[in-house]
């Protein structure tokens, strides 16, 4: 997971000049070169480490390149890598779908569940600091290292799983259930993360909205649809869009179990397999990234820019 | 609703909440009923795993996984000595304390600058750091993995010679990706300290390292405090990069050997339960003693707080 900026504060206020208009603050000469270099090594990084390799991706993608000779070794075959994820390779079509239901799975059941747990323990529980330990516990765990934990329930011969159900299943290596279960396992993690982010939400509400509400008459349930809710608009978006980011970055715990191959394969294991593996076919995985880069900054930019208009009213 | 209460601020934090004691309904059964079936659900595989890492192979065969019994140490340090944990925890410190420094220190920067000297680009800055932190780091791979076997390194800084397989390498990788979310959150919290401090300082004559060292930095220590103990948490549980960009398999961090244990333990599961705790404590020991840091670190950005 997890590496996700929760983010929305107040980026706008940057755009707002907040001295008074008139007074105008004197920056000496070093000082200039200075706060140059404080945003200039840092923009350099960022760009040398993720900006350039991005649109590399993307040109390498109409590119036909085994990647052992030099720059100048390069064919340009337009879109044909394109063709070929699309009509001619198999994995492509479970990949995309494995990512999909990763999605909806993780929307439908984690996600809201974990809203479900934020909004109860909301309530003035006693002890509520040991639920909410409990739940947050595999937020601090790596999705690999899940993966590892689960296998003890998972396993053919030895997992619990079987022990109990007094079946004979091999829960990681059948194809027919192995993604069900290793979202059973992400879920585990997910529904905690997303509880911490929603509860600390909740805990921004006025809590005067809610007394009028309630004195107006209003049940609980109702009071969180029509008061609650709405109020929590940035915390919603940002719940979603960690959601859709996390779907779509899901490698860890698959590539621990059987590198993305057998009913695990999903469109960041193919790139991978693609790069690393024997048959380095540069193109055609530059192909895939960049299909992966499309659809993610689709989401960033609906990220960044509802943040921001947030953080403008 | 009244139109009164529509006008108060949304982000007022609640602390006028006063705990009541609430009457025992039925319905407040149930509740502390599914909440604590929850929690006991969510802590049962960690527990599990606990429970098995302290028991003998020998007997979990004869007798099975239910069953009580067979309490052994042994099982740890076997774990310890065939995962060579020793030095894949070295490693895994020898990337993850510089790479937290940077970060911490190459966000401030960026965020100092962005708070305090509003210039034209502040937000396409935010913006290009803040979309680096989201994009999914397989994107990159394809470019990175072929300049990082393209750059050479002088031998007493990578044995491989080149960034490929180089502790470097890694580190630069992971500052890289973690800049944007602390510069985000560092930013706002820059932002809404006190701006008359500022003011005098530079009345008094202050030089930006002054402002930036003696004044901001210090301020910010709670904030710095809170995305240290995350980032500590996410490099050491980072696994793509090093998977791909580590070559030998000494050099691997603890999270990312997990594949290579995988074979050595593979038909012992007590010493796999064992493995994964191992594993785990470093993390359970930021969770159980810096859990407000971290609750603190992943909700700054979410909430203004």
């Amino acid at each position: 997971m997890t590496d996700l900026p929760t983010a929305p504060a107040t980026p706008a206020e940057a755009a707002v000049p907040r001295r008074r208009p008139g007074v105008r603050v004197r920056v000496s000469g070093t000082d200039r070169v200075l706060l140059f270099l404080m945003v200039a090594i840092p923009l350099v990084m960022v760009v040398l480490w993720v900006w350039l390799p991005a649109i590399a991706s993307v040109a390498l993608s109409f590119a036909r390149w085994t990647g052992v000779g030099g720059l100048d070794t390069i064919e340009w075959i337009g879109t044909e890598n394109y063709k070929n994820v699309f009509t001619n390779y198999p994995p492509f079509a479970p990949a995309l779908r494995h990512n999909v239901i990763w999605l909806v799975f993780l929307f439908v059941l984690p996600t809201l569940f974990g809203i479900l747990l934020a909004v109860l323990l909301d309530r003035e529980l006693r002890g509520t600091r040991f639920y909410q330990t409990a739940m947050f516990l595999p937020v601090v765990l790596s999705l690999a290292l899940i993966g590892f934990i689960w296998q003890l329930m998972y396993s053919r011969d030895q997992g619990l799983l079987n022990a109990v159900l007094g079946t004979q299943i091999d829960w990681y290596g059948d194809s027919n259930v192995n993604l069900w279960a290793v979202l059973v396992a992400a879920s585990w993690k997910h529904a905690g993360y997303i509880m911490l982010l929603y509860l600390a939400g909740l805990k921004g509400v006025d809590p005067t909205l809610r007394e009028a509400a309630a004195v107006d008459g209003a049940s609980q349930v109702r009071t969180f649809f029509s008061v609650v809710l709405p109020v929590m608009r940035p915390i919603n978006i940002i719940v979603i869009v960690v959601t859709v980011i996390e779907s779509l970055r899901a490698f860890d715990i698959v590539w621990v179990i059987n590198k993305g191959t057998n009913g695990l394969e999903l469109i960041s294991t193919l790139v991978t397999s693609n790069v690393v593996g024997e048959a380095s076919r540069i193109g055609f995985g530059s192909a895939l990234a960049t299909i992966m880069l499309v659809i993610s900054l689709v989401f960033i930019t609906i990220f960044l820019s509802t943040v921001m208009r947030e953080g403008r009213r | 609703m009244s139109s009164a209460t529509v006008t108060s601020s949304p982000a007022t934090p609640a602390t006028a909440v006063q705990p009541r004691r609430r009457p025992l309904t039925a319905g407040r059964v149930v509740l502390y009923v599914f909440v604590t079936l929850t929690a006991l659900a969510w802590l049962f595989p960690v527990v599990w795993a606990l429970f098995n890492s302290f028991r003998d192979y020998d007997y979990t065969s004869a007798n099975g996984y239910v069953s009580f019994g067979g309490f052994t140490f042994q099982n740890y340090t076997d774990a310890w000595q065939q995962g060579e944990f020793t030095r894949h925890f070295l490693n895994s410190l020898i990337i993850t304390v510089p790479a937290v420094l940077l970060t911490l220190f190459l966000a401030s920067c960026v965020a100092f600058v962005v708070a305090r000297y509003s210039f034209r680009f502040n937000l396409v800055l935010l913006g290009l750091f803040t979309a680096a932190n989201l994009l999914p780091q397989q994107t990159l791979l394809i470019p990175l993995y072929r300049a990082y076997r393209e750059i050479p390194l002088p031998l007493w800084m990578s044995d491989s010679g080149q960034l490929l397989d180089s502790y470097w390498g890694l580190i630069l990788v992971n500052v890289a990706f973690q800049t944007g979310f602390c510069t985000f959150v560092l930013s706002n919290y820059m932002k809404a300290l006190p701006h008359e401090m500022f003011e005098a300082a530079r009345v008094d004559g202050a030089g930006v390292p002054t402002q930036f060292f003696r004044i901001t930095l210090p301020l910010c220590r709670p904030a710095l405090a809170a995305l240290a103990t995350v980032q500590v948490t996410w490099i050491y549980n980072e696994f793509f990069w090093a998977t791909v960009l580590m070559q030998s398999g000494d050099k691997f961090p603890i999270t990312s050997s997990l594949s290579n244990l995988r074979g050595q333990f593979f038909t012992d599961y007590n010493l796999l339960s064992a493995g994964s705790v191992i594993i785990a404590i470093p993390v359970l020991v930021i969770f159980f003693l810096l859990q407000k840091q971290f609750v603190a670190g992943l909700t700054l950005g979410s909430t203004k707080g």
